[in-house]
């Protein structure tokens, strides 16, 4: 089991360093200049080349390439090019902000996914299994920022039961200010994962094994519970982390359209003035949440499947 | 002696109205308080069904329905309220499936899912549960059961699967067991040694066993009587010196037929010429008619019904009556 995870853990090293190269091509082939993004469209071409020798800019590729990744594995990030603070501080500001509403998201997601499925698997092609249908179906149509809108516009600007932006000052504070943004990413979750607990859990409970539970005197909620729900783990964990991963790309509009702090957030606007800097952590932070996440759900694995646990 | 699960004129029927589906069909038997019982037939011919049926494990939400009387101990089960089912399950009747690789839960401990079954019928207590656990596993002859009650099913072989199973089965000392092809999926050295573990279980704790096989040579093993079944309907019911030595039907003949037999020289066996009618789809006369050497024309006209051919053995063939003069049995409805 040790070995599985150091396994998985050794697997993500490639994929960071992936990442990271990728993010810096992406940096190189972006058009525009830094330096005159940086000074002005007034500054004059010595200051530009001042500014350029300062960052490394004119350094041969591999040589910037290199310290690029040094100074991104050691989270020397720099600083922002439009107000010059630590690009860091800035991450650190704004990460919990994305972290709390993806984990909520997440928890909603899971809390009404999970049992709707269920619900609509134990009653396949009735009432429940129909509401499931259409539920999932809006909530693979509708897009993020325009549920958000919605939900702003009514419960927050109409009714006045939610505030309509900022992200909240302490603990009470800020779940009250996560509640639409997440329940916004959940909705989506939730049928994401509505529909999958619904597929596995109805193919698992045609399983030889289910019929054993039954045939020993399980009654139904048993059956499917811990025998039907315990086995269709296994997909719906996988469904998880993807929709997770999901979640924290449409936590970009979402931090936006109810103009929350966060990482997303900061990365919009850090494009929109060009602060390469910033784009460049933001990117980086945003892969090394999935790689994080996809290990998790690793680790998820190993506690769900005993398969694998021994292997 | 007094049966100890009786089934008369069992149908199950699957869809509804004109379309249904009559899989199994006016099923009628006996099985005695300590006896065994064979099952024989062919794939598709209702076996497996008819099991089921007995626990009421057909799935009626897909529109299946079960009809006729399954009376254990004299209550008819097919009376009794859905919600009482489970408590016969596992303590009274037990089942064993044909796929030791598929019908345990991968992801619970061996040991838990036989604590299950005891935990289900009674037995609160967690250290007794855990000692008969042991018990039960020793006692189908499982190496090192203490240590092997944390292990999950996939790091068991197919043959201590079953083991498992059978435990699981035996778990509360149920009064019958359906062992639905328990040996089937298993190579034929393994099969005899849980052949030989079902007698001893048997002549040890009393169990009736119903056993449902496609291989008579399974069923001559271990079964006092055989009810033979084809195209979802009884066409032979026999204790087992007849059915081998006279078999009435002419597919328990064809049956018999290709059972391979030692210091038999023959280019290759014998096999009941044609295949297996849908069970249901044949609506009009014999269902074997299509198959059978001996039919007649009145084959074709009228389902034979059951005749007398001994004490204990009946069969539904016209010509097999006619030949032998069996008289006709009433009174099996």
């Amino acid at each position: 089991m040790i070995r599985y995870l150091l396994i998985r853990l050794l697997d993500a090293v490639p994929t960071v360093l992936l990442v990271l190269t990728l993010v810096f091509i992406a940096m190189r082939i972006l058009p525009g200049d830094p330096a005159i993004s940086a000074l002005g469209d007034m500054a004059t071409a010595e200051q530009l080349q001042v500014f350029r020798d300062k960052m490394g800019l004119n350094d041969p590729l591999w040589q910037q390439y290199f310290s690029f990744l040094g100074k991104m594995l050691t989270l020397d990030f720099g600083k922002s090019l439009m107000n010059g603070r630590e690009v860091v501080d800035l991450i650190a500001f704004n990460l919990p902000y994305t972290i709390e509403l993806t984990l909520a998201a997440v928890f909603m997601g899971i809390f009404v996914g999970v049992p709707f499925g269920v619900w609509a698997a134990t009653n396949p092609n009735r009432t429940p299994d129909a509401a499931m249908r259409g539920f999932s179906l809006i909530g693979y149509a509708v897009p993020d920022f325009y549920l958000g809108a919605l939900l702003l516009i009514t419960f927050s600007l109409n009714l006045g039961w939610f505030p309509i932006n900022g992200g909240g000052e302490g603990l009470i504070d800020r779940l009250y200010h996560v509640f639409l943004p997440a329940l916004t990413l959940a909705f989506i979750k939730a049928a994401f994962l509505g529909r999958l607990t619904r597929t596995a859990l109805l193919e698992v409970l045609g399983k030889d094994y289910v019929r054993t539970a039954r045939a020993k005197g399980a009654r139904e909620p048993r059956v499917v519970y811990r025998h039907g729900l315990r086995n269709a783990l296994l997909p719906i964990t996988t469904g998880l982390g993807l929709s997770t991963l999901a979640a924290l790309s449409g936590s970009v509009a979402v931090e936006m359209v109810f103009n929350r702090p966060g990482i997303g957030k900061l990365l919009i606007s850090a494009i929109a003035e060009r602060d390469y800097a910033v784009i460049q952590a933001g990117v980086t932070v945003f892969a090394m949440f999935v790689v994080a996440i996809n290990l998790l759900m690793d680790l998820v694995y190993v506690l769900v499947d005993p398969r694998i646990r021994v292997k | 002696m007094s049966a100890l699960l009786s089934l008369r004129s069992v149908s199950v029927n699957f869809g509804r109205g004109e379309k249904a589906l009559r899989v199994v069909d006016g099923v009628s038997f006996d099985i005695d308080v300590g006896g065994t019982l064979g099952l024989v037939g062919e794939s598709g011919s209702g076996k497996s069904v008819t099991s089921l049926a007995v626990l009421r494990l057909i799935p009626e939400r897909l529109g299946w329905s079960t009809r006729g009387r399954i009376e254990f101990e004299g209550q008819n089960l097919l009376d009794l309220p859905a919600d009482k089912m489970p408590e016969i399950r596992g303590r009274d009747i037990a089942m064993i499936f044909q796929e030791p690789m598929s019908s345990l839960n991968p992801v619970m401990t061996i040991g838990s899912q036989i604590s299950e079954a005891l935990f289900l019928h009674g037995w609160p207590n967690r250290a007794k549960r855990h000692a008969r656990v042991v018990e039960m596993l020793r006692l189908v002859g499982i190496p090192d059961p203490e240590g092997r009650l944390g292990a999950y099913p996939h790091q068991f072989s197919g043959g201590m699967r079953q083991r498992v199973m059978i435990a699981m089965a035996l778990a509360c000392s149920p009064k019958l067991l359906i062992a639905d092809e328990a040996t089937t999926a298993l190579d034929v050295t393994i099969q005899a040694q849980v052949l030989e573990l079902m007698k001893k279980i048997r002549s040890d704790t009393g169990t009736a066993i119903l056993m449902i096989s496609h291989d008579l040579g399974v069923i001559a093993d271990i079964c006092d009587r055989v009810v033979v079944m084809y195209s979802g309907r009884v066409v032979e019911v026999a204790d087992i010196r007849s059915l081998l030595q006279r078999p009435a039907h002419p597919y328990t003949r064809g049956l018999l037929e290709s059972v391979p037999r030692k210091g038999q020289e023959r280019e290759r066996l014998y096999q009941v010429p044609g295949s297996v009618p849908m069970a249901g789809s044949v609506r009009q006369g014999c269902p074997f008619r299509a198959r059978c050497s001996v039919a007649v024309d009145k084959c074709a006209v009228k389902m034979p019904p059951m005749f007398r051919f001994a004490e204990d053995q009946r069969a539904a063939c016209w010509v097999s009556a006619e030949q032998s003069n069996a008289p006709v049995i009433e009174d099996l409805k």
